[in-house]
C-alpha cells in the first residue's frame, strides 16, 4: 500500500461527487461556475485552475454546467450521477444486464439526441 | 476539487473568493421590477420591455439557466389555439369543473389555453425550435404535416407539442439583453415595499441581496412582476438527494416571493391544498427523474414489458383493456381528448390511459414477473425516437440522461431501461399543491402595483401556462406603470429589511440553515401533513411560533451563500405559518383539493364550495372567502384585458 499522509476530516457534507472535472482537460474558463443556477463551484483562486467544487449537496443534476463547457466533447466535465442514480438496463435480444458504472462497460452509442 | 483537497494540496483553506461587501446598497429605479428569472419572469420582463418602459429583472441564479425549466421542457401542454389543433381553447379547460372539482384557477388557465400559441411563436421567434424542420419525423402518427409541430399525448386532438426545450432559457436570456432588460444576476429579493412601509398599501419595488457579494439592493419601481416559485422544502429535506429534496423543483425554489407577498398584504387561496407525492419508483427520488424506463409523461406512450418479455395491458378511463399501441394516444370516438392531469384527479374522463391497476395481484398470481422494462425496441422507431431523444434529449434533469445513458453503451434501438417498482413510487412526502395568489384578470393581485404570473399564481403550474401568464402579467403591470404616480418608497421599510436579512452573520455559535430545514419539515410532517385534526394544527402552529422566536432567532451564516439558505428557509417558515392558517381555516375536507381533515371527514360539503382566502391585515391573518367563479364569463373578460 502506498504511503500517504492521512488527515482527520469530518465526513463528507454529501458523499455523492455530481460533477467530475478532469484537470487535465479543463482549461479554467469558469463558463460552469457562471452556468449554475445554484452556485455550486466557486473559480478557482488560480487563473486557469480547475473551479472548486464548493456546494455538492444542492446540485440538481441539471447538467447546464456540461452544456455551456467549451470542452464538454474532450471529457472536460460531467454530471456524475450516485449509486443511487445509476439505473439498468438489459438488452433485449440477449438478455444480457447492464448498468451505468459497471466494470467492463459496453461501448458507447454515438447516435445523437434529436 | 473540494476545500479539503485544495486545503491539502495547496496548504491554505479555500477563501471566499467573490468581492464581500455587506455595507454596500445599490439603489436601482425602474418603470416595471421583475422578481424571479425562470421563463415566467424572462416574459414578463420582455413584454414590458417590448412597450417600451425600463425593465429590471432579479434572478437569483442566472438568468440563461435558471428556474424549473433552466436545463431544457420537453413539451408545451396546453395549447390548443395552436394551428393544428382540434379543440376549442373552451373546450379544452371545460374538464377544470370535472378533475379539479372547480377548485380551479380559470382566469390563468384560460389565459393560457388562448395564448399559448402565440406564447411559443414568440419563443420560435427568438431561436428556439419548434417544429420538426429536418423532417425526422415525416408520417409519424404525432406529426402535423403542414406545420410540421409534433404533439404529445394526444395524437388525434393535437394541444400538447413536443419541442426543443434546452434552447428555451437561452433564448429569452437573449431576447432580455437584446431589449435592454437590466438582469440583476445572483440576487435574491428579500421583500416587498409597500408604499409608506404599510402593509397592503401599494408595492412601490423590493429589496434584495447578492448571493454572492452580500451587497443590499433597493429596487423603486412603479409596478412589480412576482415570477417566484412555490416552495419545495416545506415537508421534506434531504442533502443526499438531487437539488435538496430529490423531486423536480430546483434547490432555488424555497418561496421566496410567497412569503414577501404575504408579508406585503396579498390575498392567497388554495394554500390548504397539498398532497401525498409518490415521485419515487421512476420518476423521482432515488433515480434521476425520467432516467429510468417509466410509461409516463416524457416516456408516454411506451410499452412496458416484464421480465420475459410479455407487455403490460394498458387500460382506458372506464376500465376498458386498450390493446393497440396508436389507441394509447388517441382517444376513441366516445372519450373526451387526454390530457397529462396534473395537480387534480388523475381518474376522470380526460386523463391518459395507464397500465392495469391490478398489476400487484396478477403479479401475484404469477402472470407478470418484475422487474419491469420499458421496451423502447418494441415500439416504432418514430415512437422510440421521440421518445428517447427528443423528449429524454430536450427535458430539462433529461438532458444529461441521454448523454450519459448513451455514453455508457445505452441504444434504445437494443435496449430496454429498468422500471423501478410497478413504475411507481416506494416513497412519497407532502408537497404545496399549487396555492398561491389570487388575482383578477389583470393578474393583479389584492395588492396595488403587485402582479403576479407562473407558479406564483394559484394553480399555476407548466411552462405554457408560466409564459402565457408571464407575457399577459408583464403587458398589464406596463400598462399599470404608464399611468401610475412616481413610487415612493419608506426608508424605515428599507432599514427593518436591512437589518433583518444580515442578522444571521451576527449570531455566534448559533444553528446552521440545514438544521432548521430539517426541523421545519418534521414539524409539518407531524402536524400538518397526511394526518390533520384541529388540536394537531394548533399544536403545529404553536410549535413553528416557537420556532420563529427561538432556533430561528439563532440563525447562523459565515458567507452570503449560507446567508441566502438561511433567508430562504426563513421563507419556508413564514410560508408554514401561511398553510396552517389555511388549513384551520378550511373545517371540511375535500379531495379536490387533497385536503383530508379527519375532524370533519365529510367530503366537499355544498356550504364549503368556496375559497379560503388569507391574507395579512396589521400583521394580523385574516381569513375570509371567495366564490369558486369569482373569474366571472372567460371569453367576455377575456377579450376586455386582452392587451395586444
Amino acid at each position: 500500500m502506498k504511503e500517504s499522509k492521512v488527515y482527520a476530516l469530518p465526513n463528507r457534507i454529501t458523499p455523492n461527487q455530481p460533477v467530475l472535472i478532469d484537470v487535465e482537460v479543463c482549461i479554467g474558463c469558469n463558463l460552469c461556475v457562471e452556468a449554475c443556477p445554484n452556485d455550486v463551484m466557486m473559480p478557482n483562486p488560480e487563473k486557469k485552475e480547475v473551479p472548486i467544487i464548493l456546494y455538492p449537496e444542492e446540485c440538481w443534476y441539471c447538467a447546464c454546467c456540461v452544456m455551456e463547457c467549451p470542452v464538454k466533447d474532450k471529457n472536460a466535465i460531467e454530471v456524475n450521477w450516485p449509486m443511487m442514480q445509476r439505473v439498468r438496463w438489459k438488452r433485449k435480444e440477449t438478455g444480457q444486464h447492464y448498468r451505468i458504472g459497471m466494470p467492463n462497460p459496453p461501448a458507447p452509442n454515438t447516435k445523437p439526441p434529436v | 476539487m473540494n476545500p479539503e483537497e485544495y486545503l491539502i494540496e495547496t496548504g491554505k483553506p479555500f477563501e471566499w473568493q467573490y468581492p464581500l461587501d455587506y455595507n454596500e446598497v445599490i439603489e436601482t429605479e425602474c418603470d416595471v421590477l421583475v422578481l424571479g428569472g425562470g421563463v415566467s419572469g424572462c416574459f414578463a420582463a420582455i413584454a414590458a420591455a417590448r412597450k417600451g418602459l425600463q425593465v429590471t429583472l432579479v434572478e437569483k441564479g442566472c438568468v440563461k439557466h435558471s428556474g424549473a425549466a433552466g436545463s431544457g421542457v420537453d413539451h408545451w401542454m396546453d395549447c390548443p389555439s395552436n394551428p393544428a389543433s382540434r379543440i376549442t381553447p373552451e373546450d379544452y379547460i371545460k374538464p377544470l369543473d370535472v378533475h379539479k372539482g372547480g377548485y380551479a384557477n380559470y382566469i390563468g388557465s384560460y389565459i393560457t389555453a388562448r395564448d399559448s400559441w402565440e406564447t411559443l411563436r414568440e419563443l420560435e421567434e427568438m431561436g428556439m425550435k419548434i417544429r420538426d424542420e429536418d423532417d425526422v419525423f415525416k408520417g409519424a402518427d404525432f406529426r402535423d404535416e403542414k406545420s410540421k409541430l409534433l404533439f404529445a399525448y394526444d395524437y388525434t386532438t393535437r394541444h400538447c407539442i413536443r419541442i426543443w426545450g434546452t434552447q428555451m432559457k437561452p433564448a429569452l436570456f437573449k431576447e432580455c439583453k437584446r431589449l435592454g432588460v437590466n438582469m440583476v444576476e445572483r440576487t435574491m429579493a428579500t421583500d416587498l415595499l409597500n408604499e409608506n412601509g404599510e402593509q397592503g398599501a401599494r408595492v412601490v419595488g423590493a429589496t434584495g441581496m447578492n448571493v454572492r457579494t452580500g451587497a443590499f439592493h433597493v429596487f423603486k419601481a412603479k409596478a412589480t412582476v412576482l415570477a417566484m416559485a412555490t416552495p419545495e422544502r416545506v415537508w421534506i429535506f434531504s442533502t443526499e438527494h438531487t437539488g435538496l429534496v430529490g423531486r423536480d423543483g430546483p434547490p432555488t425554489n424555497a418561496g421566496n416571493g410567497f412569503a414577501m407577498a404575504w408579508k406585503a398584504g396579498a390575498e392567497f387561496v388554495r394554500m390548504e391544498a397539498s398532497s401525498h407525492e409518490e415521485w419515487g419508483g421512476s420518476t423521482g427520488i432515488g433515480t434521476v427523474m425520467f432516467g429510468s424506463g417509466s410509461n409516463f409523461a416524457t416516456w408516454f406512450p411506451c410499452s412496458i414489458v416484464d421480465a420475459e418479455g410479455k407487455e403490460v395491458p394498458w387500460i382506458g378511463k372506464n376500465g376498458e383493456i386498450i390493446d393497440n399501441f396508436s389507441r394509447r394516444a388517441n382517444p376513441g370516438p366516445d372519450d373526451d381528448f387526454y390530457c397529462l392531469v396534473l395537480g387534480g384527479k388523475e381518474d376522470v374522463s380526460v386523463a391518459l390511459p395507464q397500465l392495469v391497476p391490478d398489476l400487484r395481484e396478477r403479479i401475484k398470481k404469477g402472470e407478470f414477473k418484475l422487474p419491469l422494462y420499458a421496451d423502447l425496441p418494441g415500439i416504432s422507431e418514430h415512437e422510440r425516437r421521440a421518445i428517447f431523444g427528443l423528449m429524454v434529449g430536450q427535458e430539462g434533469h433529461t438532458w444529461p440522461v441521454y448523454r450519459n445513458l448513451t455514453r455508457a453503451g445505452f441504444d434504445p434501438d437494443k435496449d430496454m431501461l429498468q422500471v423501478y417498482e410497478l413504475g411507481d413510487a416506494p416513497l412519497g412526502w407532502r408537497r404545496l399543491r399549487y396555492g398561491g395568489v389570487i388575482t383578477g384578470w389583470d393578474l393583479q393581485t389584492s395588492v396595488e402595483g403587485l402582479f403576479a404570473a407562473g407558479q406564483q399564481l394559484f394553480d399555476g403550474m407548466g411552462v405554457a401556462h408560466a409564459c402565457s401568464t408571464g407575457r399577459w402579467a408583464g403587458r398589464h403591470a406596463a400598462e399599470f406603470a404608464k399611468n401610475a404616480d412616481e413610487p415612493a418608497i419608506s426608508t424605515d421599510q428599507v432599514s427593518r429589511e436591512r437589518q433583518r436579512i444580515y442578522s444571521p452573520l451576527k449570531t455566534e455559535q448559533g444553528i446552521n440553515w440545514k438544521e432548521l430545514a430539517a426541523g421545519i419539515a418534521k414539524v409539518m410532517q407531524d402536524y400538518c401533513g397526511d394526518t390533520k385534526t384541529d388540536e394537531l394544527m394548533k399544536i403545529g402552529t404553536l410549535a413553528i411560533d416557537e420556532i420563529k422566536h427561538s432556533e430561528a432567532t439563532q440563525l447562523h451564516a459565515r458567507n452570503p451563500h449560507e446567508l441566502m439558505r438561511a433567508l430562504e428557509i426563513l421563507d419556508v417558515l413564514t410560508v408554514c405559518e401561511m398553510i396552517l392558517a389555511a388549513c384551520r381555516a378550511r373545517k371540511a375536507s375535500n379531495s379536490w383539493i387533497f385536503f383530508e381533515h379527519l375532524d370533519y371527514p365529510e367530503n366537499d360539503p355544498d356550504d364549503w364550495r368556496k375559497w379560503i382566502t388569507i391574507k395579512l391585515e396589521k400583521n394580523e391573518e385574516v381569513v375570509g372567502e371567495a366564490p369558486l367563479d369569482f373569474y366571472g364569463s372567460l371569453t367576455e373578460n377575456y377579450e376586455k384585458y386582452k392587451i395586444d
